[in-house]
């Protein structure tokens, strides 16, 4: 019997979606991703400039801060990396300049690309340093979502830091592991309901690397969509496209091996959610720990920016120099240790009561995994918070960008209008029993793969459905109750 | 059989925690005056509770600048500056947990200025729990007779 996603969605079931007419054609365009960047970065040239020029200390007021953290976030976690992956990532026009200038150019293929090209240091190739920055940047959130000037210094530095870097590693490295915004991106968009992967595996097995490419050292793995032809770059995100046990977490969604593969091979698939987390490979601390932070950082998220206490909100505003330390403090500690810390205690439960002969480190990661669907639901649950009471200002800055008293499309006298705020927690609670309902039936997959035999499996599957329940319950007690 | 009787457990705990959240019974309704002091970016109380059906009075007053109260759900408002009140009369009719939120723009932390009314007894909460616990006990039974 096949494998089924909540029992209704076979695993192996794709879509290509580039079946469709002209959707091939859109995807192997270097146009079409060009045009789409150019104009992400009109959008966020305006977002700069009203983070200088704004001039309102209210943030709601500010486009900057009406468009990155109301808007592109709540984008972010509601539609783009749950359907669509990391798209985002391949839109992106902060690490443009830094692309670009590696490649000299905007449109023409370069192989040889500007800059030292160094490899990235080895012991840096994980999430770990993008789980520190993002820790960091969220010490921040409070300048972050109400000062414009703040929103303004965190995108200069993701420019500046992604220039500077592109010259000095090869491709994408800052993206791949510099990113703050990446790493959840990265963990996430194993939910995502698509994917980028080759049509067919024999093609690409049977894919002969040209004597030109060996004469220069090619080994067999190196076909084209890894080391680039005239038709494309290789894979900017280091990736290994042909490859089929991968997750989405590393692929940027450019496109980049349509382009360069001479067999047309690569589909965009349309699949059932969270099929990655079942996949039993390269699984590690650096994500586990992603999955405790990002689950801990929803939850302190919410307690400041739609929690009633005035004095985490001060805490997080900085009123005292006291009061920002013991935000920093309360909030690293029960990010990288209690809530990892509880896990584990659930984790060396189920070890216990599996009597596996795994280590317990590999039950603690493996499960760390069932958090996924959960942290993401729990976002989705903290965005739909935000937008729907807080969406109208945006109709109000986008009639007048920079504070200025313009009127461009009329709507500069929009009022304050919540929408639909009586309906959000009814949204919140089905947006978090769905992340319950997908996180134990990936637990319970994550548990057939932990463990030997069946009944090891079904003993070391309760503490942890037992944490993700207790877990869901609180998070529906805390956004609703 | 070690398995049949954990789940045996699971279910009496989970059929336990039900009754007992069905069983909550609501207070009788009655009048309620509440004062809610609004001052850069909080209120005060920070969370009011009252049972369904009471009368409310929310006498609003400000500390410091124009602040307002906008009651999600219900859809009142109300706003008040140093020296004038604002108040709203309802039925709490509605049971849960309710957003109020400041609805003048009143600095940097506006948006997040927020306080909550809850309204006993909150059935939403109890169901939603109950919901959760089913998911539990069904992953748990399907996930024995699947291995079967």
């Amino acid at each position: 019997m096949k494998d089924k996603i909540l029992g209704i969605f076979p695993l192996d079931w794709r879509y290509d979606i580039t079946s469709l007419p002209y959707v091939r054609s859109v995807l192997k365009s270097r146009w079409v991703p060009f045009l789409i960047i150019v104009f992400n970065l009109f959008f966020f040239t305006i977002i700069l400039m009203a983070g200088v020029v704004g001039g309102v200390s209210a943030g709601n007021y500010n486009f900057a801060i009406m468009f990155v953290w109301i808007l592109w976030w709540v984008m972010l976690m509601l539609v783009f990396v749950p359907f669509f992956s990391r798209i985002w990532c391949s839109t992106c026009p902060l690490p443009a300049f830094g692309e670009w200038i590696q490649r000299l150019g905007f449109l023409k293929v370069r192989n040889k690309l500007f800059g030292l090209n160094r490899k990235w240091p080895k012991q840096l190739k994980n999430m770990w340093l993008m789980n520190f920055l993002f820790l960091g940047t969220t010490y921040t959130t409070g300048f972050l979502t109400t000062r414009p000037i703040a929103t303004f210094i965190l995108l200069m530095a993701i420019i500046l830091g992604s220039v500077v870097l592109s010259t000095v590693f090869e491709r994408r490295s800052f993206c791949l592991y510099c990113c703050p915004v990446s790493g959840f991106q990265g963990l996430y968009s194993n939910i995502a309901m698509t994917e980028i992967r080759c049509k067919d595996p024999e093609v690409c097995r049977n894919h002969n690397v040209s004597t030109r490419a060996k004469a220069l050292g090619c080994d067999y793995q190196q076909r084209d969509c890894v080391r680039g032809n005239e038709n494309g770059y290789a894979c900017p995100w280091l990736e290994v496209p042909f490859n089929q046990n991968r997750r989405n977490t590393y692929c940027g969604m450019c496109f980049e091996c349509f382009k360069t593969c001479p067999y047309d091979n690569m589909a965009f698939n349309l699949r059932p959610p969270a099929t990655d987390l079942v996949l039993d490979k390269k699984r590690g601390l650096d994500e586990a720990w992603k999955a405790f932070m990002m689950l801990g950082i929803a939850i302190f998220f919410f307690l400041i920016m739609q929690g009633p206490f005035g004095f985490l909100k001060d805490w997080a505003n900085a009123k005292t120099l006291a009061g920002y330390l013991s935000y920093i403090s309360v909030h690293s500690t029960f990010n990288l240790l209690i809530f990892p810390g509880i896990f584990f205690v659930f984790s060396y439960a189920s070890h216990a009561l599996g009597r596996t002969e795994l280590p317990l480190k590999r039950v603690f990661i493996n499960f760390s995994y069932t958090l996924v669907p959960l942290g993401l639901m729990a976002w989705i649950a903290f965005s739909v918070g935000i937008i729907f009471a807080n969406g109208s200002y945006l109709i109000h800055v986008i009639s007048d960008p920079f504070g200025w008293g313009w009127n461009l499309l009329g709507t500069a006298n929009f009022p304050w209008t919540p929408f639909m705020t009586g309906m959000v927690p009814y949204m919140q609670i089905g947006g978090l029993l769905l992340g319950l309902a997908l996180s134990l039936d990936i637990g319970f997959k994550i548990a057939r793969q932990t463990f030997k035999n069946r009944d090891e499996a079904v003993m070391g599957f309760y503490p942890i459905a037992a944490f993700l329940t207790v877990t869901t319950m609180f998070l529906m007690w805390l956004f609703t109750g | 059989m070690k398995n049949g009787k954990l789940i045996l457990l699971i279910i009496i705990f989970v059929l336990l925690t039900s009754l007992s959240l069905t069983l909550a019974q609501p207070e009788a309704p009655r009048e309620r005056e509440i004062t809610i002091e609004a001052y850069k970016f909080a209120y005060n109380p920070e969370i009011i509770e009252v049972n369904q059906g009471d009368k409310v009075t929310i006498r609003f007053i400000s500390t410091d600048v124009h602040h307002g109260l906008y009651i999600d759900g219900y859809e009142l408002k109300t706003d008040a500056i140093p020296g004038h009140e604002g108040e709203i009369t309802f039925v709490a009719n509605k049971t849960g947990k309710f957003t109020m939120r400041c609805s003048v723009t009143c600095g940097a932390f506006h948006p997040y200025m927020i306080s909550y009314l809850k309204v006993k007894p909150d059935y939403r909460l109890f169901g939603s729990i109950l919901l959760a616990l089913i998911l539990f006990l069904s992953s748990i039974v399907l996930m024995v007779r699947k291995e079967r």
